[in-house]
């Protein structure tokens, strides 16, 4: 045991400790949004429109209005001073006139908007009467396809809001002069998070305060504390969000949606309490879909297969608005395309395409999932172009130890791309060693011989995480020894709370179990960016471990006044401090020297009160874990299905303060990675009618339909740019599946058919599978 | 997703349900049994029932029990029932290796055999099961009661012979003799899924030869029902491999499947060709 | 539509309602009884958040009404701890880390403790069956298969 394990009674960094978050949770006390209620509290229901596309002629309320327990019912005239709902980066005049409206003004652009708010005594009284909401749409043409001819919506608004560009070196140069060049055409089904809590918002207004409080906030509380003060015209001191558990992030919650403005702004006009549960049906069309995107990609190769150039063209399914988060997804598929491949040339231009479909945003993985399936796609068509093996192909390219750090002229959310350390090759060598790659092959061969359609694929990538610029925590050691650590972090279920408690144990020499992590808690701190991009752990850890040795330090100091010694010959273990030399024997603990840092303690001299420091980290750039996803797969001729008999995933953190729960992020992030290779699909009819809006329509992969995975996790390449060395795990598991499906897949199909999209359907197998047969008949 | 009101009655004899489902079917009367589709239906507030009539008091409509040579399922037999070892013999065994195949585990617990019937889903494995063996469906009402034959019973989607005031107080299905083999086989996306076909096989062994062949579908048209071209393709023949695919070849080219968004007709009939060929297979 | 006086029992205790025939068990179970453990994920009786144990067989809470529950013995998540000490199901998942969001977790615990109680030795394959009847967003189910399994061990040795 290491000197910080033993500080921390082996509870600190690299241990797999139980959670902190799990006793409430499995007894049933946690409090989701919909287990928090206020007295006299009124419930909202939404009235959505049920065409995809429409101008919106005449909405009665009257009906509604007359059922007994309503209190009010709104339309756009009633909301008509609220702006459209702003980007989180704040204005941006290019894409404001693409904002949704809270209400629909005028015309309806999807089916879910929002046009009216019902508020009443019951949910269930709510729904009867939003149920009356006499709604009359003139239908207009429908546009499903991204990819279709820029058309225009009324208002004279084009339907490609933007064309995103990002690119270096001379594209065109080396396609005319390359030895092969290779052109795939892709694409990405629409699917998103889907958590198994929908979303939920309680607005309150406390009058005696002037403060308008949201619960059930979720993932940058900080950040749509400022969102909504600017949309309100109110000061952030009269504004708070406040966060308890919450039931799946993913991506898609914690973003100011329509609904989370109504329950404000309804909580101070009616001057009550307003709560407002999403149901399933309206999560699946109202909240931000995903992913949705068609690629036309070539690569320039010279006669080894070195990539010379990529040159990428993608249409980006957008729906009926843009959100919170502008043309991030786009842009960071954008600059994270190229993978861990030496790119001396690239070119890419998004088509930022407006549909009548549910608006997109991101996804776990936003970006990512999908360019990796289109580069990877890439890499194998270049093998078998070149008749390379699909390892060939990928280690004349990878990137080398000796390129990092590797700065890439290319930005992903908003940040300049240095891919800060990594041994891509290496990594590469250990996952085909772990999975015994060459006896695969060789049994694939066999197995093929016999008849069966066996296959092996395999996908690398590269992980971003840790999104700067920077985080804040306050950490306060109370009398009784406890220590409370202030974050402006988040957490969205992925366990937060014990990797910052072990982080500030092994730092601060406590137990993890003394350590309570405040989070998302906007009157409990001042700033924070919070829980996305896979940038908790780095971030908040980082700024954890800078508070936690300045209280240590503190702490030493007030120490070696009290015992007459230097600080720096006592240490502080399990809570209390020691001299070096006699560590079993506890001089104090750290409440009795919080007591004496009481502002009204004599000893305190002329400290500063209070056992307590705040801590910042800051970073210029996000630090970039990777993978390797590689799986064997059989599909049934008869039937189409694929069975997924082995899959390996060999991921690099840097360093993982708890591999148990990494290892969790990573087994749970294949599983949705799997649901959008495989199963889910958010799909729609001609007429923008949405065709998966029930659990039994989208199909979210249960336990019978997840593989046993095997994870290899590395600490190969800790992180360049924070001192802990860590680098994220919360989307390195989602995001090479839907490559490594493919190419496992394709390779069992051989010569019958190549993967060129995603979700891969059996009777998409079958059809080809039976054409093929027939034709070889 | 909160249901439309309604009012709720429980009776506690057969009798005064039917009595009940007289006067209120022509006010939108329902029969709930498990309500595992009718609930959700209601969910969606695609079901607005003013009145739901719940039956599950009702002692006498519980309970399976043998008359003759039929097993006689009560209508507020449960899915999970058919779980256990309490039915006899190989039409025990049979309804055992179905069960399985329906919904989950939880929703076993409450939905109805009887129920299934009525609610008629073209991919209920139990309608499956009560076309495939020739059942009959027990039709009561104030009028009287009525034996409706499978074949007779469904008519379209989700459509029946059932009369507004009628309720299924019973389904009956023939004891398979002790060498009969049956196999079933269905495909789904994901497990417990609705069936997108489903393929249940019975024959026996005259001598080496096969007789007395049932081939029933389900999920794969719109309603359940023996393919007699199958059936026909097996009689008289040796089990064998040859004789399964040309059986399920005959199958796939009897059928009109129906067609929805993800399963064009093409895929359900090679679906079935597959699974008719496999539960033949498997039949033991 | 009128309500109706209704008396549950949960847990061992006696709850009063007057509530509408058209509430589910679901939401009495929560809003009218105040146990909130019992969560609503779909309330079309596929994601299984809801499951409570009906007269010991997990049913889902959001395909019943209130009114058909009446002289059932109902249990919900709350009801498993005894005093301090948390079921074995739920130390199971604690130790091997069988939740992250937590939100699915009182649903597959009570399908566990319905099946366990039922038959304490499920084979491999039906167990798999069993817990493929919740969805889980976050863990990738191959943690809670675990514990389910571990704490099946655990409360066989303890009978």
């Amino acid at each position: 045991m290491s000197a910080g394990a033993r500080d921390s009674r082996g509870t600190g960094i690299g241990v797999s400790v139980t959670r902190l978050e799990d006793r409430p949770l499995v007894t049933g006390r946690g409090q989701f949004a919909g287990d928090i209620s206020f007295t006299r509290q009124l419930h909202m229901r939404i009235v959505r429109s049920a065409n995809a596309h429409g101008l919106l002629k005449n909405i009665d309320v009257a009906e509604a209005k007359a059922v007994r327990g309503v209190v009010a019912v709104w339309t756009a005239s009633d909301v008509a001073d609220l702006p459209p709902i702003d980007f989180r980066e704040g204005p941006n005049e290019k894409l404001a006139p693409f904002r949704q409206p809270v209400l629909a003004r005028d015309r309806v652009r999807y089916v879910g908007e929002p046009i009216a708010a019902v508020f009443a005594t019951d949910p269930y009284i709510a729904e009867d009467a939003a149920d009356l909401v006499a709604v009359e749409i003139e239908e207009l043409p429908v546009i499903v396809d991204a990819a279709a001819p820029v058309a225009e919506f009324p208002g004279g608004l084009t339907t490609e809001a933007t064309i995103c560009r990002q690119g270096y070196g001379d594209v065109d140069a080396v396609f005319r002069n390359a030895a092969h060049i290779v052109e795939i055409d892709v694409a990405i089904g629409r699917h998103s998070g889907v958590p198994l809590e929908t979303r939920g918002a309680i607005g309150r207004y406390d009058a005696a305060r002037d403060v308008l409080e949201l619960h059930g906030a979720a993932k940058v509380p900080h950040r749509n504390r400022e969102s909504l003060a600017r949309m309100f015209g109110r000061s952030t001191a009269a504004v708070h969000c406040y966060e308890g558990q919450v039931g799946g992030g993913f991506g898609i919650r914690g973003e100011i949606y329509p609904e989370d403005i109504l329950v404000l702004l309804a909580a101070m006009r009616l001057g009550r309490p307003v709560k407002w549960l999403e149901d399933r049906r309206e999560h699946m069309i109202a909240a931000n879909h995903s992913r949705q995107q068609r690629h036309m990609i070539r690569a320039a190769v010279d006669a080894e297969g070195r990539l010379l150039g990529i040159d990428d063209r993608f249409f980006h399914d957008q729906g009926g608005y843009i959100r919170t988060h502008g043309t991030r997804v786009a842009e960071t598929a954008c600059g994270i395309l190229p993978g861990p491949y030496r790119l001396p040339n690239f070119r890419v231009q998004c088509h930022f395409r407006l549909t009548n479909k549910t608006p997109a945003a991101t996804y776990r993985a936003p970006g990512r999932y999908e360019t990796n399936f289109v580069r990877e796609r890439l890499m194998d068509a270049i093998a078998k172009t070149l008749g390379l093996s699909r390892i060939e192909v990928r280690r004349r390219n990878l990137l080398q130890p000796a390129d990092m750090p590797h700065e890439r002229p290319l930005t992903a959310l908003g940040d300049e791309v240095v891919l800060d350390s990594g041994d891509y090759p290496g990594l590469l060598n250990k996952a085909l060693t772990r999975c015994a790659w060459d006896k695969l092959e060789r049994e694939v061969k066999a197995r093929r011989e016999k008849g069966e359609l066996i296959g092996l694929g395999l996908a690398m990538y590269v992980e971003k995480s840790g999104l700067g610029p920077t985080d804040g925590v306050h950490i306060h050691v109370h009398d009784s020894g406890d220590v409370e650590v202030i974050t402006g972090g988040a957490s969205v279920g992925q366990g937060f709370e014990t990797v910052i408690a072990q982080v500030c144990a092994d730092k601060l020499g406590v137990d993890y179990r003394r350590v309570r992590v405040v989070h998302g808690q906007t009157d409990r701190i001042e700033y924070g960016i919070g829980a996305h991009a896979t940038r908790a752990t780095v971030m908040t850890a980082n700024a954890t471990a800078v508070a936690a040795e300045k209280v240590r330090a503190k702490a030493l100091d007030m120490a070696s006044q009290l015992v007459q010694t230097e600080p720096s010959r006592l240490s502080i273990i399990d809570g209390h401090v020691v001299r070096a030399e006699a560590p079993d024997a506890p001089l104090m603990t750290l409440g009795e020297i919080a007591s004496n840092l009481r502002p009204t303690s004599k000893t305190r001299g002329d400290r500063e009160p209070g056992l307590a420091a705040d801590g910042w980290f800051n970073t210029a750039h996000m630090t970039y874990p990777y993978g390797v996803q590689i799986a064997l797969v059989t599909i049934d001729r008869g039937t189409g299905g694929v069975n997924i008999e082995k899959m390996l995933i060999a991921f690099d953190v840097g360093r993982a303060i708890n591999p148990v729960l990494v290892r969790g992020q990573i087994v749970g992030g294949f599983a949705q990675g799997l649901g959008g290779a495989l199963f889910e699909e958010f799909q729609y009819d001609e007429r923008g009618q949405p065709l998966s809006v029930t659990f039994a329509d989208y199909l979210m992969p249960t336990a019978h339909e997840i593989p046993k995975v095997d994870v290899l996790i590395t600490e190969d390449a800790p992180s360049a740019t924070n001192p802990l060395g860590i680098k994220g795990a919360g989307e390195g598991g989602i995001a090479g599946v839907g490559a490594a499906i493919a190419s496992a897949v394709d390779d069992a199909l051989g010569d019958i058919a190549t993967v060129t999209a995603l979700p891969i359907k059996p009777q998409w197998l079958k059809a080809v599978i039976d054409a093929h047969a027939a034709a070889s008949a | 997703m909160k249901p439309a009101p309604f009012a709720y009655h429980a009776p506690t004899g057969l009798q005064e349900a039917l009595k009940l489902l007289a006067a209120l079917a022509p006010q939108d009367g329902r029969i709930l049994a498990g309500g595992q589709t009718l609930v959700p239906t209601m969910a969606f507030r695609m079901a607005r029932p003013a009145h739901l009539i719940d039956i599950n008091g009702i002692r006498e409509l519980d309970g399976v029990s043998v008359a003759g040579d039929r097993l006689r399922i009560g209508a507020c037999t449960r899915h999970a029932y058919f779980e256990s070892d309490k039915i006899p013999g190989r039409l025990g065994d049979l309804l055992r290796k179905v069960v399985r195949f329906i919904a989950h585990y939880p929703i076993r617990q409450r939905g109805t055999f009887c129920g299934s019937v009525a609610n008629s889903d073209p991919s209920s494995e139990w309608c499956c099961v009560t076309a495939a063996l020739d059942g009959i469906v027990v039709a009561e009402s104030e009028r009287g009661a009525r034996r409706i034959a499978a074949k007779d019973f469904y008519k379209a989607v989700m459509t029946t012979e059932l009369r507004d005031d009628e309720m299924i107080t019973a389904v009956e299905l023939p004891l398979l003799v002790d060498d009969t083999r049956t196999g079933f086989c269905e495909f789904s996306r994901r497990a417990g899924d609705f069936g997108i076909a489903m393929a249940l096989v019975t024959y026996r062994l005259e001598g080496s030869r096969i007789t007395d062949a049932h081939v029933g579908l389900g999920g794969a048209e719109a309603t359940p029902r023996r393919i007699a071209e199958a059936e026909a393709a097996l009689s008289r023949k040796e089990p064998k491999s040859e004789i399964f695919a040309a059986a399920g070849a005959a199958a796939a080219a009897a059928i009109d499947p129906i067609d929805d968004n993800n399963n064009p007709t093409e895929y359900r009939r090679a679906l079935v060709q597959t699974l008719v060929e496999r539960a033949l297979a498997g039949a033991a | 539509m009128d309500k109706i006086d209704i008396v549950l029992e949960i847990n061992g205790a006696v709850h009063e309602a007057t509530v509408e025939p058209r509430r589910t068990l679901a939401d009495v179970i929560r809003d009218d009884c105040g146990l909130t453990g019992t969560h609503i994920g779909c309330e079309h009786g596929v994601c299984g958040a809801c499951t409570v144990l009906v007269d010991g067989a997990p049913v889902r809470s959001c395909l019943m009404f209130a009114v058909q529950a009446e002289h059932k013995k109902i249990r919900t998540v709350e009801g498993l701890q005894q005093g301090a000490a948390l079921h074995p199901l739920q130390e199971a998942f604690i130790e091997h880390h069988a939740l992250q969001c937590g939100f699915c977790t009182p649903g597959f615990l009570m399908l566990a403790v319905g099946l366990l109680e039922q038959k304490p030795h499920p084979g491999d394959d039906e167990l798999l069956d069993v817990l493929s009847s919740n969805l889980c967003r976050c863990t990738g189910y191959e943690n809670i298969l675990t514990a389910v399994k571990a704490a099946a061990a655990r409360m066989s040795v303890g009978k």
